[in-house]
C-alpha cells in the first residue's frame, strides 16, 4: 500500500503534457483521455508510478498526452513490452493503450498470451471498427460486408467478437464501455485498476472521420435504451428503462417483456460466473439481444504472472551473490593446474 | 598381457553411432576425463538434424569429435586418428574424414543385414567384409554381444543391456589412451543413483571394455599423450552457451541490476535459456514468451524499467525481432541481442554452424539503425564477451548484438576460470532517484553520447519516449528535417564512440612485416590460428588478425590493414566481413569461404593462404 504524502497528491490538470493533442476534432479518443485523467488522481497511487504503454494507431498516441511515464512502442507489441515491465517492476501501475487493429490483428498473438498469463495490466482497447491512422481500411472488428478503401466490394471477413476471444483466452477481467458515457467509463476504469490480474476493457470509440456513427445505436438517446444493457453485479438483467429483461431458457438468453413477466424470471448478473460471462459475450452475435456494458467477468482468484515469477525469485534468493557465483563456476567438475 | 606403449603429441577421435546410442554422453565423458588428466582439448558435437530419425539410418547418426594433445589445441581437428562406428551408417557418414592408416573400432552387430539395409548399403558391400577399408587398421569387435555378456548378472532387459554398449566403447578407448575410469565411474554412480542395478551394469560394461583392451591382443599399441603446458589456475570444461549464460549472470551481479531474459526456444540458442532459468536466486527473470517478437519486446520493457534486458535467438528469430531492435535503437535503451548463428536462409540447417548473419546484424533493420556488433572467438570467450556486451550496452545506452554460432555454442574447451572479482566494474545510466528538480531531459547526452534513463517510478522525472523521431535533448516528437538528420548522426556517432573504450587490435600471429594478413572473426579463430601457426613454423610469414569487435571496428585496424599488400578474409559464409573491410579500408581483400554447415578445416585455410603466397 502506498502512503501518499501531500506532495504526491495530484489533479487531472497535472496530467496534461506540453504536447498538443492531435487527434481529429470530434474523435472519441478525447473523451477516453479525459476519463482516464479524471480517475487517476483518485486511485491512491503517486503520479510517477503510472506507466502507459501503447502500440501503433491513433489511440496509441495516448501516452504523449498523459504526464506520467509512457512509451509509444511498435505495432501490436505493447502488451509484450508492458509484460516485461510489469514482471520486473510489479509496484508500478501499468496500462496498455491499444486499438482493434493493434490488439486484435497484428498483436493478436500477444494479446491472447498476455491474458492467459494474467500479469496485472490494464488494457484499454479503443475499438472503432476501422483503421484510422492508415486512413480507412477495414479492421478485424469491422462488420461483414463493410465497404472501405481496401474493401470496395465489401469485406468478406467475419469480425472478431473481442470479449468472447478474450474470455476464450482465459481473461480474468473483461468489461465493455463507450466513449460517450464518461461516468460509466470512469467506473469501469476504476474497477480495471482494482482488479489484480489482466483487465481487458473494450471501449466503443467513434471515429468520426472514417467510420462515423458506428456506435450510434448505443449512444443515441432513444436507441441506446433498447440496444444496450448495463450490467450490475447480482442484479437482474433489465433494459429499456426496466420494461424488458433477459431470461435464460436453459443456456439460451431471450428477451422478455416485464409488463407480462416477473423480474424474478430475469437472469441475475454474476461477475464471477464464467458460464454467464460466456453467455453475455455471445449477445454480440445475436441482433435480437441488447449489447452488454459494464463488468462482464471478474475473477480475482487467479495468480498473476509477476507474483509467480517474483515468488520463485524470492524463495531462491541468494544473499552473497558474488560468493555463490564463484562457487557456481566451480560446481562443474574443475581441476587445478599448478 | 602387456602391450607396447607409443607416445603421441595429439589425437583426434570421432565417436559415431545412432542418436539413441549415447554418443554425446560418451564423448563428453572422454573429454572431461582427458581434460582432468591435463591435456588440452577441443570438442565438436555433431547432432543429427532430426530429433529421432529412424534408428540405424544415415540421418540418425550422431557424432562427437574431440581433439586432445600435449600443446595448445586450436580446433577439434580436420581428420580423425580414430573412428568409433557403432553401426554401418556411422561408418558410412564419417569414413571420409579418417586419416590414412587410422584406427576403426567397428561394432560388428551394427553391420548386420538389417543395419546395412538401413544405411542403404548392399549386403554384398558390407565394408567390414570387403577390402574397402584396407587403408585403415580395422578392429571388428562385437560390442553389442560383449556388452550383453558383461551385464548379464544385473537382470536388465535386452534393450537396457544393449544400451550399456557406449560404456563398453568408452572403457576400451580409455584403455587405448591410458585413462582412468574414476571420473566416469563417479558420473555413472551419480547419474543412475536412483537405479543402482543400471549403475552397476554400466560400470561393469565400462570395465569390460577396458579389460577387453588389456587382455586381448586386438591392439598393438597403447598410446600416451603428455599433459599440456597450461597457465596455472583452476580449470573446468565449458561450452559456448554455458559461458554466455555465466557472463550475463556475472554482469548482472557486478552491475547490481536484475537480469531479464525474454526469449523463445530455438536451436542452437535454447541452452542459454535453460541455464539462466536455473539461477533465479540471483534475481534472474527468465521469460519464455509466445514468440520471438514478444521475447525481445518484453526485454525492452524490462530495460525501460531499469533491468538488464537481453534476448537470445538464432537467425530466423533475429529476423522476427528486427523491428523491436529498431525500437530499442530509437529509444536508446540498453538491450543485448544474442544470435547463435546457424545455417540459413530461412530454416536452413538448424543444427549446423555458419557465420552468415553478419550483414543482418550490421544492416538488417529499416532506416539508419546502427548497433554494436561483437563476436566471441572461442567457447570460453563467450563468458567475457557476454559480460562486455552488457557493459557496453548499459554504459553507452545502445543495443549490442552478440554473434556466436552453433560451433561455439555446443563445442567445449577447458577454461581457466575467471572469478567475478577479475571482471571490470559496470556502471549503468539508469536514474531511479530524482534530484528533487523537475528538470529531466531524456535525450540530454553524456560525453560518450549516451543518455541518462529515468526509470518509471522516479518522482518528478515523468516523460514519454517512443519509436517516432524525437527532438534532440527534450525527446519530444519531431518531424523537423534538420533534427532528423542530427538524430540519425548522433545515434551513429554514439556507436562509433564505443571504439574509444575497446582494446586496440593486436596480431594473433605475425606482424606488419609479414607477407600476408589473414583476418577472421568469431568461431573460425581456432582453425585460422592453427593454419597460420603451422605455416609460420614451416617458414612462411603470415600475420593473423581476429576481430571480436565488428561494429565499431578497433580504431587502429585501418592502419594495420593498410600496411599489407595481400589481405585475406576467412569466414563461414559467402563473403560478408570482406565487404566491410573493402568498404572501410578500400582494400582489395581475397575471401576464403566455406558454406557447408561445418567449421573450416585447418588444411583448407592453409591451402588457400599458400596459393596466394605462391602467387607472389
Amino acid at each position: 500500500m502506498h502512503n501518499l504524502d501531500s506532495i504526491d497528491i495530484f489533479t487531472s490538470k497535472d496530467l496534461e503534457t506540453n504536447q498538443e493533442v492531435r487527434w481529429c476534432p470530434g474523435c472519441g479518443d478525447y473523451a477516453i483521455l479525459n476519463s482516464v485523467k479524471k480517475i487517476l488522481p483518485d486511485l491512491g497511487q503517486p503520479k510517477h508510478e503510472f506507466v502507459f504503454v501503447s502500440g501503433i494507431g491513433c489511440s496509441s498516441r495516448f501516452p504523449y498526452y498523459m504526464n506520467t511515464y509512457g512509451m509509444h512502442s511498435i505495432h501490436g507489441r505493447a502488451t509484450a513490452v508492458a509484460t516485461g515491465l510489469k514482471i520486473t517492476r510489479p509496484e508500478l501501475s501499468v496500462w496498455v493503450i491499444t486499438g482493434d487493429g493493434d490488439a486484435l490483428s497484428i498483436g493478436g498473438n500477444h494479446l491472447i498470451h498476455t491474458l492467459r498469463r494474467n500479469p496485472d495490466l490494464n488494457i484499454l482497447l479503443f475499438n472503432n471498427q476501422i483503421y484510422g491512422l492508415t486512413k480507412g481500411q477495414y479492421s478485424p472488428t469491422s462488420e461483414f460486408g463493410k465497404i472501405t478503401k481496401s474493401t470496395p466490394f465489401g469485406s468478406v471477413d467475419l469480425p472478431f467478437n473481442p470479449l468472447a476471444l478474450c474470455l476464450g483466452a482465459n481473461a480474468t477481467f473483461i468489461a465493455r464501455t463507450i466513449d460517450k458515457d464518461a461516468k460509466h467509463q470512469q467506473e469501469v476504469y476504476k474497477r480495471a485498476y482494482a482488479h489484480k490480474g489482466t483487465s481487458m476493457v473494450e471501449i466503443y470509440q467513434n471515429c468520426n472521420v472514417f467510420n462515423d456513427h458506428a456506435f450510434d445505436v448505443f449512444t443515441d438517446k432513444d436507441l441506446k435504451l433498447i440496444n444496450g444493457i448495463y450490467l450490475e453485479h447480482e442484479k437482474p438483467l433489465t433494459f429499456d428503462s426496466g420494461k424488458k429483461g433477459i431470461k435464460l431458457n436453459g443456456l439460451e438468453p431471450v428477451v422478455i417483456n416485464l409488463e407480462q413477466h416477473s423480474i424474478d424470471e430475469c437472469m441475475v448478473h454474476d461477475e464471477k460466473d464464467k458460464t454467464k460471462a460466456f453467455i453475455l459475450t455471445q449477445f454480440f452475435d445475436n441482433n435480437l439481444l441488447p449489447r452488454p456494458f459494464g463488468i462482464i467477468y471478474c475473477d480475482n482468484t487467479k495468480p498473476t504472472l509477476e507474483d509467480g515469477i517474483n515468488e520463485q525469485i524470492a524463495s531462491a534468493k541468494i544473499e552473497d551473490k558474488k560468493l555463490a557465483f564463484n562457487a557456481l563456476l566451480m560446481t562443474k567438475s574443475f581441476w587445478e593446474v599448478k | 598381457m602387456s602391450n607396447s606403449k607409443k607416445q603421441l603429441r595429439d589425437v583426434v577421435i570421432k565417436f559415431a553411432g545412432d542418436s539413441g546410442d549415447g554418443i554425446q554422453l560418451t564423448g563428453n565423458q572422454f573429454a572431461e576425463t582427458t581434460a582432468l588428466f591435463g591435456n588440452d582439448i577441443a570438442t565438436f558435437p555433431d547432432f543429427p538434424a532430426e530429433i529421432r530419425a529412424p534408428i540405424g539410418t544415415v540421418p540418425g547418426v550422431s557424432g562427437f569429435q574431440l581433439h586432445f594433445g600435449d600443446a595448445h589445441i586450436f580446433t577439434p581437428g580436420d581428420a580423425y586418428d580414430v573412428l568409433v562406428a557403432l553401426n554401418a551408417a556411422a561408418l558410412k557418414t564419417n569414413i571420409k574424414f579418417l586419416k590414412p592408416n587410422g584406427i576403426i573400432i567397428a561394432n560388428v552387430s551394427g553391420f548386420d543385414n538389417k543395419n546395412l539395409r538401413l544405411a542403404n548399403i548392399e549386403e554384398a558391400d558390407n565394408p567390414l567384409e570387403n577390402d574397402s577399408l584396407n587403408d585403415f587398421q580395422v578392429h571388428k569387435i562385437d560390442i553389442t554381444k560383449l556388452t550383453k555378456l558383461a551385464v548379464a548378472d544385473y537382470n536388465l532387459g535386452n534393450k537396457e543391456s544393449e544400451r550399456c554398449k557406449n560404456m563398453f566403447v568408452l572403457g576400451l578407448v580409455y584403455w587405448l589412451y591410458h585413462r582412468s575410469l574414476d571420473k566416469t565411474t563417479q558420473f555413472i554412480e551419480q547419474h543412475f543413483r536412483k537405479d543402482p542395478s543400471v549403475a552397476s551394469a554400466n560400470i561393469a560394461a565400462l570395465k569390460a571394455g577396458y579389460n577387453f583392451g588389456e587382455t586381448t591382443e586386438t591392439f598393438t599399441y597403447q598410446y600416451e599423450i603428455d599433459k599440456a603446458e597450461t597457465q596455472p589456475g583452476f580449470y573446468r570444461s565449458i561450452n559456448g552457451n554455458q559461458a554466455m549464460a555465466m557472463g550475463f549472470l556475472a554482469a548482472s551481479i557486478n552491475a547490481e541490476l536484475p537480469l531479464f531474459l525474454g526469449t523463445y526456444p530455438i536451436t542452437p540458442a535454447s541452452d542459454i535459456l535453460h541455464e539462466l532459468s536455473k539461477h533465479k536466486g540471483y534475481g534472474v527473470f527468465s521469460f519464455q514468451a509466445e514468440d520471438e517478437i514478444a521475447g525481445v519486446c518484453a526485454a525492452i520493457g524490462a530495460a525501460y524499467g531499469g533491468s538488464i534486458g537481453i534476448t537470445t535467438s538464432s537467425g530466423p528469430g533475429i529476423a522476427l525481432k528486427t523491428e523491436a531492435i529498431g525500437l530499442a535503437t530509437m529509444l536508446e535503451l540498453p538491450l543485448v541481442i544474442c544470435n547463435i548463428q546457424r545455417g540459413g536462409p530461412s530454416t536452413g540447417l538448424p543444427t549446423k554452424t555458419e557465420q552468415a548473419d553478419l550483414m543482418q546484424a550490421l544492416y538488417g533493420r529499416n532506416g539508419e539503425c546502427p548497433l554494436v556488433v561483437i563476436a566471441p572467438s572461442t567457447h570460453s570467450d563467450c563468458y567475457e564477451m557476454a559480460y562486455n556486451a552488457i557493459k557496453i550496452s548499459l554504459e553507452h545506452t545502445v543495443p549490442v548484438m552478440i554473434l556466436s554460432d552453433g560451433f561455439i555454442a555446443n563445442g567445449a574447451e577447458p577454461w581457466n576460470i575467471k572469478t567475478i572479482e577479475h571482471l571490470p566494474a559496470i556502471k549503468s545510466n539508469f536514474i531511479a532517484k530524482s534530484d528533487g528538480l523537475n528538470n529531466y531531459q531524456p535525450y540530454l547526452r553524456n560525453p560518450n553520447l549516451s543518455r541518462n534513463i529515468a526509470v518509471p517510478g522516479t518522482k518528478n522525472f515523468e516523460h514519454r519516449i517512443g519509436g517516432l523521431e524525437k527532438e534532440n535533448i527534450t525527446g519530444n516528437i519531431s518531424y523537423e528535417p534538420e533534427n532528423h538528420e542530427l538524430m540519425v548522426k548522433l545515434r551513429a556517432e554514439k556507436v562509433e564512440r564505443v571504439a574509444e573504450v575497446l582494446p586496440l587490435q593486436k596480431f594473433e600471429h605475425g606482424s606488419e612485416e609479414s607477407d600476408l594478413l589473414i583476418i577472421g572473426w568469431g568461431s573460425t579463430f581456432g582453425s585460422i590460428s592453427a593454419a597460420v601457426n603451422e605455416l609460420n613454423s614451416e617458414g612462411y610469414a603470415v600475420a593473423q588478425i581476429h576481430l571480436k569487435y565488428i561494429n565499431p571496428l578497433p580504431l587502429n585496424l585501418g592502419d594495420l590493414v593498410k600496411t599489407f599488400n595481400k589481405v585475406m578474409v576467412a569466414e563461414l559464409n559467402n563473403g560478408q566481413l570482406i565487404r566491410l573491410i573493402r568498404d572501410k579500408y578500400l582494400k582489395d581483400a581475397i575471401g576464403i569461404n566455406k558454406i557447408q554447415g561445418q567449421p573450416f578445416m585447418v588444411k583448407e585455410i592453409k591451402e588457400a593462404i599458400l596459393k596466394q603466397l605462391n602467387h607472389a
